[in-house]
């Protein structure tokens, strides 16, 4: 049995706890121990590295202090928890900052995407697949963090990734093509400029439905709630009805294993994907 | 002045304080404009991230402090990705926000500002990010009741947290004082 340490993040307790429960469920599923952070702390993002560079380390820092205290992996789904875990290991490791609780560097970091979409974890799933997602046509909108900076997170194709595209294509799905996978969603902007944020997730949804996609799928929380949860008030900026779910690759992955709470993660979307997965055939 | 220095003996301060904050070689910007044109937002900033980075090679302090540009960067790293020169450009921007934040230049978008510093006030009582908190900060700034029906939307689909049962608030303590105190600024 795989173990890790897990760092759900802030996220993961409130406006994306599908997220949680279903990187959890497909865990469970694959036989993948988590075993959550003692104590974690705030990582920080985005605001502590806006303001002030002394906090954005020492936040994370904290964190990967605990995790140190073991030998095993941290698995991380937040692309913004994950993101500011590598820059303080950066901070840390190459430019010899030093915090007031003591990282030595040796937590391997994983983000949950990669470790997910990595071919021998595929290979697990597919023995487990009770329902492919055939007849499902999904764009994979991967964000900013989960591939930027390249100096940190180490993707190599940073400007057309094709990873989580291939997970969805393993589990069955028709993936897609398209321009606009690694677009910013805005992220805080969501909550201070809503006239900009509204511009940048207006022209991402639109074009995900251009391709003629019935759902993007994604693997940050950020986007997820910046996708999902205001796609009302981006349908009234656009003229344009888009009603198009918003779903972790986690979910997705749920469903093709024929995870019993998949329902349950569903029904914590804005945008309802019941309809279309039942046309589909898939719930 | 550090020997590695390479803006050498400058008297153009934003520059090496920059340098010497973040490691970033603002002087290595030759305005091919990469980054302006992958920037998400530059449709809505005062200074497009190259504009920025010749004012900053003249030393135009307060114009780049106060600008708008600072605080409307959302961090997506498309200008540090391809930058020919390797500035980490999100970093500088960073960096540009903390001084501006310190030297009470913040001006260009206050709403963006107080967000931060709001949100970082939120993790040091609750050591952790407890979303409903920011419905404190649209009270300050106005929106708050073109948020309340997303926010009602949320609490029916489970998705708002309950307060955080931290118990690392001394850790906290530590780390934010050591901050508040000048820490590595």
């Amino acid at each position: 049995m795989k173990e890790f340490s897990y760092f759900p993040g802030c996220s993961l307790e409130g406006t994306s706890k599908e997220f949680d429960e279903s990187v959890r469920g497909v865990s469970d599923l694959l036989d993948i121990r988590l075993d959550e952070l003692d104590d974690w702390s705030c990582c920080g993002a985005t605001s502590a590295h806006c303001i002030d560079e002394n906090l954005a380390v020492e936040l994370p820092a904290r964190n990967l202090a605990i995790a140190e205290r073991t030998d095993r992996d941290l698995l991380v789904p937040c692309a913004s928890c994950y993101s500011r875990f590598k820059a303080a290991e950066y901070e840390i490791k190459e430019n010899g900052k030093k915090t007031s609780f003591p990282y030595k560097g040796n937590v391997r970091i994983r983000f949950a995407l990669d470790y997910f979409s990595d071919q021998s974890v595929i290979e697990e799933v597919k023995k487990k697949l009770v329902k492919p997602l055939s007849g499902l046509k999904a764009v994979c909108y991967y964000g900013c963090l989960p591939v930027r900076p390249p100096k940190l997170t180490r993707i190599k194709n940073y400007e057309n990734p094709t990873h989580m595209d291939h997970l969805v294509e393993e589990l069955g799905a028709e993936v897609i093509p398209w321009s606009y996978k690694t677009d910013c969603c805005g992220a805080s902007l969501m909550v201070t400029r809503i006239d900009i944020f509204k511009k940048l997730v207006g022209r991402i949804l639109s074009k995900a439905k251009e391709t003629g996609a019935d759902c993007v799928v994604v693997g940050c929380s950020m986007c997820q709630m910046n996708l999902d949860t205001r796609q009302e008030d981006v349908e009234q900026e656009l003229g344009e009805k888009l009603n198009l779910p918003i779903l972790y690759y986690t979910e997705l992955m749920g469903l093709a294993m024929g995870h019993r709470d998949v329902g349950k993660w569903f029904k914590r979307h804005f945008v309802d994907p019941l309809p279309l997965l039942n046309a589909k055939g898939l719930m | 002045m550090d020997s590695s220095n390479p803006v050498g003996k400058s008297n153009n301060s934003l520059i090496y304080e920059i340098y010497e904050k973040s490691g970033e070689k603002v002087q290595n910007c030759y305005q091919c404009q990469k980054c302006a044109a992958g920037c998400p937002v530059s449709f809505a900033m005062d200074l497009l991230p190259n504009q920025m980075f010749r004012h900053i090679q003249y030393g135009h302090r307060d114009k780049v402090l106060s600008s708008k540009t600072i605080w409307l960067c959302a961090s997506c790293y498309a200008c540090s990705t391809r930058c020919p020169n390797n500035i980490d450009i999100a970093k500088v921007m960073d960096t540009l926000r903390g001084i501006s934040h310190r030297s009470g230049m913040a001006t260009g978008e206050k709403d963006i500002s107080l967000f931060h510093r709001f949100f970082l006030k939120l993790i040091k009582y609750t050591g952790r990010t407890w979303e409903p908190g920011f419905g404190i900060y649209k009270m300050k700034t106005g929106g708050l009741s073109g948020m309340m029906g997303w926010a009602l939307k949320l609490f029916l689909k489970g998705k708002i947290a309950v307060l955080p049962t931290f118990k690392g608030g001394e850790d906290l303590k530590v780390i934010f004082e050591k901050s508040e105190k000048g820490g590595a600024q």
